[in-house]
């Protein structure tokens, strides 16, 4: 590693792990003031179609598998750098892309649905704030998949990729599982709830 | 053999800059003095321009039933004097000070991430821009039983809605036009940079840390950086969002904020003050970070209650969240949540009294040196004490709701935010400038600048008080004859030209001394902390061996020990110290590894204000640029190589270190 980072991490975490970690802790407060607003709005009254009205919870369900799957293929792809098995990574790594990109595309899907089926963005408080929240979401998924592909990128240039150092696939991991795991929420709070 | 050639191949295609001089040195750099020193340049730019809107203002309530401004002109000045002052002159102005001295402090060689150091700067000043451009393209709309068109003017085409920017007001009925957009888009570009620097700075104080630098000797300012960065990264969220809604509100056509939509008005008010109050205590941390270093400096003396003043600072910034329905007690919340919040704002009075207290006790007894750091840092207490009294005084709810929205609530904010962050700021320039420029500022000029300021300062902001409590109410651009408030206004106008003038002062005194001040000794105030021990100017490598540290002001330690009965005395080796010291900061004995220039964040940036013109004008090919762009930018930064500048030859290096 270029020397500039001399002082040796006195908290024993890599540097870009670390700063990757308060980034995310940011991030709470970002979906946190979201989810805040949106069940303040659940709870009053307003006119106009409602989400209960319109989704699809199966369709949705099986979306948020493939999400979550996506967290198992990231793992496998970090499991496969560690022993340093750069192929089996490089698949694993497109395979998490995929299946990001599966998700996006069925929300694509489900948003237009909705908004044929009349339940718009301007359509009542109710649905501003949905399309808000899950589309907040979508963007962090869409920008995860950039990443993934830039890292998968960096990988092929670089004689293959790290766990530290440079663009490395930990630190992305993380971003990664975080963005899944907010859309367990999400789902829970908007779906199931 | 194939692999070696594909990298040179590499480089070629993504060579790193190499220029030391000239403006693309400065753009593509990633030094965090070049960039501190950018950000305070920038900042005192825009302190400028917010200080000449609060001149117009000033000069308009001047007299009675004056016509100077029109109403539209009046609204569109405070609203960017507030937004400029805390966004765009105060907040950079102590990332400048962060930038530049978080790695000296803490003995290391960069921040943790260069680049994004770089990104956050770029983002920050276009952002700025983006906002400024709203006098080129911002239209402010005549409302329906508003202001009229011909009233608004070249002036007027500002956003107008205060710097709080309080819904329904600023919504697309009230506030047709674009400029309120400029505001809400601006504020997101500029949140984005605070965000950034924020982790950026809690990594670096986390993980940079020099052999032996335990947390706990770690210098005050650097502390203080430290809770400011917290503060930065739990309560920019919130208002990213509160103005994600606003631009949702305003371009397509969402209810948040609206009640005839089922929104919530008094929402906005919750989301902006949960950002809004810690944004209070970022602006003065800093300030109080630094008058902790120039204050035992100047007396001579170690800091009283260096773990009391860490822990006030953390419980400040922690309670500092618990405090925001203050600014809230005239709307719509419950008489439980104004007791509750009463309590809390006496509550978050008592770290801030410690602290003061300890600077008392840091100064009690000392051998006060009585120049120009020291004279601002002692009246920096002493505004600051005021403008803390008059704040209790609102965690009264009966007695705040009187004083909402008048002249009262302008002096106290004046008071904590100028009295103290401004002469906080104003201390910390003078007192690093032998540092960060090599000579020394000229001494009597600096007096004079601090004489006029704390005069002019309570001759504009004194007599606020009583207006406020004779019923001036803010944000109004006339008041009436009869009201006999008119000869404290004229004096207060007077006072705010006297600031003026000492700001002239400061700023022929920084032009004279940069360039023809005599040359400043590598540790001119005998200081405590280890910026001091590498040369002035501060070298590109800064440390040219990686520091080890023993104790908290280790640097004063290896200067000065004990004597019998206590007292310290200078070491006999001391004087030899500094010689050695500058000797070998000046001669690395070994490559010294520097993080590379960059294109990248300056491109990456480059494509966000394109993005706020594409939501403003709702245009694809703006969205399609600026998209263009930021690809390019995240491409390039993540596939650019890691080249490593050597640095062999010193006196190269140095030439490149003049910042000129």
């Amino acid at each position: 590693m270029s020397d500039h980072r001399y002082p040796h991490e006195p908290t024993g975490i890599e540097t870009r792990k670390l700063g990757m970690w308060i980034f995310l802790s940011t991030e709470i407060l970002f979906f946190g003031t979201l989810i805040t607003t949106y069940l303040i709005f659940k709870g009053r009254t307003f006119d106009g179609i409602k989400l209960k009205e319109v989704y699809d919870i199966p369709f949705t369900s099986v979306s948020s598998f493939v999400l979550l799957m996506s967290s198992l293929t990231m793992v496998l792809a970090h499991n496969a750098i560690e022993k340093s098995d750069q192929e089996r990574a490089n698949i694993w790594l497109l395979a998490t892309a995929s299946l990001g990109t599966v998700f996006l595309a069925g929300q694509i899907y489900e948003f237009t649905e909705f908004y044929h089926k009349g339940f718009t963005l301007t359509v009542n408080i109710y649905g501003s704030t949905f399309y808000v929240l899950t589309g907040f979401h979508g963007a962090h998924v869409f920008i995860g998949v950039i990443l993934l592909v830039i890292l998968w990128g960096v990988g092929r240039r670089q004689e293959g990729l790290s766990l530290d150092g440079g663009m490395n696939l930990e630190f992305i991991a993380l971003y990664w599982h975080f963005v899944d795991i907010v859309w367990v929420v999400l789902f829970t709070v908007v779906y199931l709830i | 053999m194939s692999e070696t050639i594909q990298e040179k191949k590499l480089l070629t295609v993504f060579k790193r800059p190499s220029s030391s001089e000239g403006i693309w040195s400065w753009i593509t750099t990633v030094d965090h003095k070049r960039i501190g020193i950018m950000y305070g340049y920038a900042a005192f730019f825009f302190f400028l321009i917010g200080g000449l809107e609060a001149l117009l203002l000033r000069i308009q309530l001047a007299r009675p039933e004056n016509n100077f401004l029109s109403a539209a002109e009046y609204s569109a000045m405070f609203t960017m004097h507030g937004t400029t002052m805390v966004f765009l002159a105060i907040m950079p102005i102590s990332a400048a000070f962060f930038n530049y001295l978080l790695p000296l402090q803490i003995g290391a060689r960069d921040v943790a991430f260069p680049r994004l150091n770089a990104l956050s700067y770029w983002i920050w000043i276009f952002g700025g821009l983006f906002l400024y451009s709203t006098f080129i393209f911002g239209t402010a709309g005549a409302p329906e039983g508003g202001y009229l068109a011909e009233e608004i003017g070249w002036l007027g085409n500002a956003p107008s809605g205060g710097w709080f920017g309080y819904q329904p007001n600023a919504s697309i009925k009230y506030s047709p036009g674009t400029a309120m957009d400029y505001w809400a888009v601006g504020l997101q570009i500029l949140g984005i940079s605070s965000l950034i620097s924020a982790f950026n700075f809690i990594t670096t104080i986390l993980n940079m840390r020099a052999k032996g630098m335990r947390l706990m000797r770690m210098p005050v300012f650097t502390w203080m950086i430290f809770a400011t960065a917290f503060l930065l990264a739990f309560s920019v969220p919130i208002i990213a969002i509160a103005l994600f809604f606003v631009t949702f509100d305003r371009q397509f056509g969402t209810t948040f904020f609206l009640v005839e939509g089922g929104g919530d008005p008094v929402l906005w008010q919750h989301l902006f003050w949960l950002f809004g109050h810690p944004e209070v205590y970022i602006l003065i941390l800093p300030a109080f970070g630094i008058v902790s270093e120039v204050l035992p400096t100047f007396s001579r003396k170690p800091l009283f209650g260096y773990a009391a003043i860490v822990f006030a600072g953390f419980g400040i910034a922690f309670i500092g969240f618990g405090v925001w329905a203050h600014h809230m007690f005239a709307s719509s919340i419950s008489p439980v949540a104004q007791a509750g919040f009463g309590i809390s704002t006496m509550i978050i009075a008592v770290p801030t009294g410690v602290k003061i207290f300890n600077w008392l006790g840091t100064i009690w007894g000392g051998k006060l040196n009585l120049k120009t750091p020291m004279l601002f840092a002692l009246g920096f207490i002493a505004m600051f004490v005021i403008g803390g009294l008059s704040g209790v005084t609102h965690s009264v709810v009966p007695a705040d709701t009187q004083q909402t929205d008048t002249y009262y609530i302008v002096a106290h904010l004046h008071y904590v935010l100028f009295g103290g962050a401004m002469f906080g700021i104003f201390a910390g320039l003078y007192y690093w400038f032998p540092k960060v420029w090599g000579k020394m500022y000229n001494e009597k000029l600096g007096q004079l600048h601090f004489w006029l300021m704390i005069i002019g300062f309570n001759l504009t902001f004194g007599p606020m008080h009583w207006l406020g409590l004779k019923g001036q109410i803010r944000r109004t651009w006339v008041y009436a004859e009869e009201t006999n408030l008119g000869f404290w206004n004229m004096i207060s106008t007077i006072g705010s030209f006297i600031i003026a003038l000492s700001i002239i002062v400061f700023m022929a005194n920084w032009a004279y001394s940069r360039r023809k001040g005599p040359v400043a000794p590598m540790d001119p105030w005998d200081a405590r902390t280890i910026e001091w021990t590498v040369p002035s100017p501060t070298p590109v490598w800064n440390f040219s061996t990686p520091p080890e540290v023993e104790n908290l002001d280790d640097f004063w330690h290896k200067k000065y020990g004990e004597d019998s009965e206590g007292r310290a005395v200078r070491k006999d080796t001391a004087d030899q110290l500094l010689v050695d010291l500058e000797e070998d900061g000046l001669n690395p004995k070994e490559h010294i590894k520097l993080p590379n220039p960059s294109y990248f964040p300056f491109i990456l940036a480059l494509g966000l204000p394109l993005l706020g013109y594409a939501v403003i004008y709702k245009s694809v090919a703006l969205a399609g640029v600026g998209l263009v762009l930021f690809l390019i930018g995240g491409f390039g930064w993540a596939l650019e190589p890691i080249e490593e500048e050597t640095i062999e030859n010193s006196s190269t290096a140095s030439e490149s270190v003049g910042h000129e």
